[in-house]
């Protein structure tokens, strides 16, 4: 018994380690990429990288504007702030619309449901002129809350069929044990349902946040001044018309995706232990 | 409290203060460009004098993304948020002019600018007896040559292969002359000194691909890679810069940004591109002129921009241009200069400028590079002769550019949308009627107050742009010019006359493929997503919290650099794959030349993209399975397969089903991944409808129309599929 429980433990971190190999290896060589300060995109099989320098990463994060301004850290500051106001709606907004959706039977419901999935089916490359357009006949161009209202509706019909599908798990008997207790219904909701549901906002909170987190045309095409632009904006431009200065982005791109797994390392734990038994006990 | 009102008074002051300030006749004049590095340092710098100088302006510029240029620069000139001024390449001169974005030089700026520029970088900013913009500089491609390994660089392609054939050995990969020979546009000097090229100018709206001169250029191309093997194969701008700088190229051919990817201290000369010996001609390269735009509809004076402009362009800008950024100046006096004379790279540029062909301002210009690269990559796989591949070139081309469709009179479709409308919102009442919906929402308005903020901004922000995007697919649109079309574009679309259905392009074809790629996807995704998920959830794992965050790793990186990261490790020669498969003992392969490969390449890396989503979607679904279930199972016997497809499988499917559903929908449109990695190839057979799409929109002279046909295809297609996993659904449970 103890030595099959052995072989167990030793598949798993096999598998999981050969995984993560499978998963590394590339990005290994965006971090070489990084750390060689020639601009050129190298080739070859090792990803380990021969020479270190963070001149790289020092031109990216010192990046000033024309007036000698920290540009970097306020295209920083723009992207924090546009991705966790877009969290913030989108989470708001999905949480809300799927507790309606999975505790409510109304007319329409549906036709919601499927609505919602039909809106992800339109194809990016009709939406952005009509967008503009729209944008800019609501004041709304140029302007963070534009930007955070766009992605946090594009967010939305992912979260509400992914928390209307977990909120279907949570048994319908706790919320009535409060309704006995005399609890209202917006203290139900928030009190009850959404603490049980953790593991869901989690994922939703994450999916919403990266939707903004990494976006840059429709950001570059909304957005009109140097300070209002996120950070991958200012990381695509080292995309050229006819060469890429290999070395910035890879920087760029290792620096945009640190914040992103520190998010996730510091959510996953309420990623687990959400339900247990009927969710009684939690 | 007095206190108090003196504060508010003088925030009211500050307030209006500044309002008054911004309301002043406005001197400042925004100039977009999408310069980088010392290019942009040189800009800034000029811009830095230019407002010293001049206080009465303030010049203020914007960096845009090169990918996103063009798209703000449409969207936003003609509704008045464009800028006053812009910097760009002119090849967009014809679809910028008609489509209303840039204005024409007024006649004393065009007075000013007789005779002042090199000769071939005023005929470039030159279209239809205007001139359209103020030439800065100029860029085309030359010969670099490693200095430690040849003393003088040569002048004939005859001295030049000579040297390579001496230096070449492909067993080793090391080749005589590295270029990406698979680009149309590295490709075009050779079509020019053969005598043949494009044939696009204002009296000829029609290219000649298939011209003699060009099937002798497109072999002798094929000879160089193939048969003599001192050209490198599936040579990439990565590889290219690889070998010059490992010492294992001699000579390079490649423009003026090459020499920021050169490893500093690696020895290299510049020099003009050889004579070829076939011909007795020069080597040809394209010029493309950066030129100084006013844009229209600017928002303020126009004497401003136009000021900044000539600054820019003369004497003193040019060399600030030529000594920070290393621009070779278009302006003729700037090479009195000693300082910039004697430079030989800008030197080299210039003399290259005057043999250098400009890039046609023609819009049809746009649509050439898709047949002629396809043309010139057929040719090298070795599939087809020159002759048969340009032919085939120029049968793509005239399709693509074919007429737009006669217009329509929209009276009807109008009369029919308001029948259509009419009928809808009597459904609505009727269905609201039958259903009591009013009454519902009034008596029990709760699930409808909880859903209103989604709906809302979903209705706005998503279904009215979906509305008129739909509404484009009526219309024709090239170069400015739209007009009522009807149905014609469906039709076009899906009677696929103009292919059969054997040829990548044919509608069914990509369909097919587009159908295959979602499946595929979606069936790796959930099953490597779950699988893992269903190990880390194991409570006894030690390192969980620390697998979990190295395995969505693929999700947090940029997806554009991970994306080219993969097709560079699907290159043939130098591949970390091919690598690996040689080490197995296996033959390598030319993962990008066959169907299979290269859609398998596609499907490596986008699994490889998709698969963190799907397990951090499982990981929180697998929560909601209280661990008490599958105990009860193990007492009863169920071994672990069992137990996952009898008890969890069945509990995760409505937590997981969304992800499955909503990830079939975007893999579906999943643009990005066959735009990096195979880019269609071969052929554009492993293009998704999608991409189709993005090429009609974008490559193929801008036909939105013709897009938007595609893209509410699309949605129809996505539609019906759903209407089908319906019925599944239902029919299951």
């Amino acid at each position: 018994m103890k030595r099959k429980l052995f072989l167990r433990v030793f598949l798993t971190h096999l598998a999981l380690i050969v995984a993560c190999i499978v998963t590394l290896y590339p990005v290994l060589w965006v971090v070489k990429m990084a750390l060689t300060p020639a601009q050129g995109f190298s080739l070859s099989v090792n990803p380990l990288p021969t020479v270190v320098s963070f001149d790289n990463f020092s031109a990216v994060v010192g990046t000033r504007a024309a007036d000698g301004s920290w540009l970097f850290g306020r295209q920083f500051l723009n992207s924090i702030v546009i991705s966790l106001a877009t969290t913030l709606v989108g989470v708001t907004l999905a949480t809300t619309a799927g507790y309606a959706f999975s505790r409510f039977v109304f007319p329409g419901r549906n036709l919601g449901m499927k609505l919602l999935l039909v809106s992800q089916m339109f194809p990016g490359v009709v939406m952005a002129i009509p967008l503009y357009i729209l944008l800019d006949e609501l004041h709304l161009l140029n302007s963070m809350t534009g930007l955070v209202l766009v992605y946090a509706t594009t967010a939305i019909p992912f979260c509400v069929w992914m928390l209307k599908g977990y909120f279907d798990t949570i048994p319908k008997d706790l919320e009535e044990a409060a309704v006995m207790d005399g609890a209202g219904q917006w203290t139900i909701f928030t009190r009850i349902v959404l603490p049980l549901a953790r593991p869901a906002i989690v994922v939703t909170a994450l999916f919403s946040f990266m939707t903004a987190w990494n976006e840059f045309i429709l950001a570059a095409t909304f957005l009109s001044s140097e300070t209002a632009f996120t950070l991958p904006v200012a990381l695509q431009r080292y995309v050229g018309s006819f060469n890429t200065e290999w070395g910035h982005f890879a920087a760029g791109a290792i620096i945009v995706s640190v914040p992103v797994m520190a998010l996730f390392f510091f959510l996953q734990k309420h990623l687990i232990g959400g339900l247990t038994a009927g969710g009684v006990k939690g | 409290m007095m206190i108090w009102v003196l504060r508010v008074v003088a925030l009211l002051t500050v307030l209006f203060g500044t309002l008054l300030l911004r309301a002043e006749p406005s001197r400042e004049i925004v100039v977009w460009h999408a310069y980088r590095g010392a290019e942009e340092a040189a800009l800034r710098e000029a811009v830095h004098r230019f407002n010293a100088a001049m206080p009465q302006w303030r010049i203020t510029l914007l960096a845009i993304p090169y990918d996103a240029f063009t798209t703000k620069l449409t969207n936003a000139i003609p509704r008045g948020n464009g800028p006053d001024a812009f910097i760009a390449a002119h090849e967009r001169i014809g679809a910028w002019s008609a489509g209303g974005l840039i204005d024409p030089l007024p006649a004393d700026a065009a007075r000013w600018a007789e005779g002042v520029f090199l000769p071939t970088t005023a005929a470039a900013v030159r279209a239809n007896g205007t001139l359209w913009a103020l030439p800065l500089t100029f860029k085309s491609l030359v010969l670099f040559y490693r200095r430690d390994l040849i003393a003088t660089p040569p002048r004939t392609t005859a001295e030049l292969l000579d040297a390579a054939r001496r230096f070449s050995n492909p067993a080793a990969h090391r080749y005589g002359l590295a270029f990406e020979a698979a680009s149309a546009y590295y490709a075009a000097p050779f079509l020019f000194g053969f005598g043949g090229g494009f044939c696009l100018d204002e009296s000829h709206p029609n290219p000649c691909l298939d011209h003699p001169a060009n099937r002798a250029a497109l072999d002798y191309i094929a000879r160089l890679v193939n048969q003599d093997h001192l050209v490198p194969d599936e040579a990439t701008a990565a590889i290219v810069t690889q070998l010059f700088n490992d010492g294992n190229a001699l000579f390079v051919i490649n423009g003026p940004w090459f020499t920021g990817e050169i490893t500093p201290g690696v020895p290299y000369g510049v020099a003009l591109l050889p004579t070829l010996s076939e011909t007795g001609q020069p080597l040809r390269p394209l010029l493309t002129v950066e030129g100084y735009f006013i844009a229209r509809h600017n928002r303020t004076n126009r004497d401003g921009a136009l000021a900044f402009g000539r600054f820019l362009a003369d004497a003193e800008g040019a060399r600030i241009r030529a000594t920070i950024g290393n621009q070779p100046p278009a302006l003729h006096a700037a090479y009195n200069d000693p300082a910039i004379a004697q430079n030989p790279l800008l030197a080299t540029f210039r003399r290259q400028a005057e043999q250098a062909i400009p890039m046609s301002t023609q819009p049809a210009m746009q649509m050439l590079w898709e047949p002629l690269a396809g043309a010139i990559r057929t040719v090298l796989r070795g599939v087809a002769d020159p002759a048969t591949a340009l032919a085939e070139a120029q049968r793509q081309f005239t399709i693509f550019s074919r007429p737009l469709p006669p217009a329509q009179n929209p009276v009807w479709f109008v009369l029919a949308l308001l029948i259509l409308a009419a009928a809808g919102v009597g459904y609505l009442i009727h269905y609201s009627r039958r259903t009591g919906l009013v009454a519902m929402v009034r008596r029990t308005p709760l699930p409808y107050l909880y859903l209103l903020p989604a709906t809302l901004s979903l209705f706005i922000l998503v279904f009215v742009p979906f509305a008129v995007g739909t509404a484009i697919a009526f219309f024709a649109h090239r170069a400015g010019e739209w007009h009522f079309v009807g149905f014609t574009n469906f039709i076009s679309i899906l009677s696929a006359a103009d292919f059969p259905i054997t040829d990548p392009l044919n509608f069914y074809f990509t369909l097919l493929v587009t159908i295959v790629w979602t499946l595929v996807n979606v069936l790796l995704h959930v099953s490597i997503g779950l699988l893992l998920a269903m190990l880390l959830r194991n409570e006894w794992l030690k390192l969980r919290g620390i697998y979990r965050m190295l395995l969505i790793v693929p999700w947090a990186v940029p997806n554009y650099i991970t994306a080219l990261i993969w097709k560079g490790m699907f290159n043939r020669q130098f591949g970390a794959v091919n690598s690996l498969l040689t080490l197995l003992g296996l033959e390598p392969i030319s993962w990008f030349s066959s169907f299979w490969t290269a859609f398998a390449a596609n499907v490596a890396t986008n699994t490889w993209l998709g698969f963190p989503f799907m397990m951090v979607t499982a990981l929180g679904a697998l929560q909601a399975i209280p661990r008490e279930l599958e105990d009860a199972a193990a007492v009863d016997g169920a071994g672990p397969l069992d137990r996952f497809r009898h008890v969890i499988l069945p509990l995760l499917k409505p937590a997981l089903l969304p992800a499955v559903i909503l990830g079939s929908v975007w893999t579906f449109n999943m643009f990005n991944i066959i735009y990096l990695v195979s880019g269609g190839e071969p052929d554009g057979a492993t293009d998704i409808l999608i991409s189709e799409a993005y090429k009609w929109a974008f490559q193929r002279q801008e036909q939105y129309g013709y897009a938007a046909a595609y893209a509410t295809i699309i949605f129809l297609i996505l539609l019906f599929f759903s209407r089908l996993t319906d019925r599944r659904t239902e029919g299951t449970t």
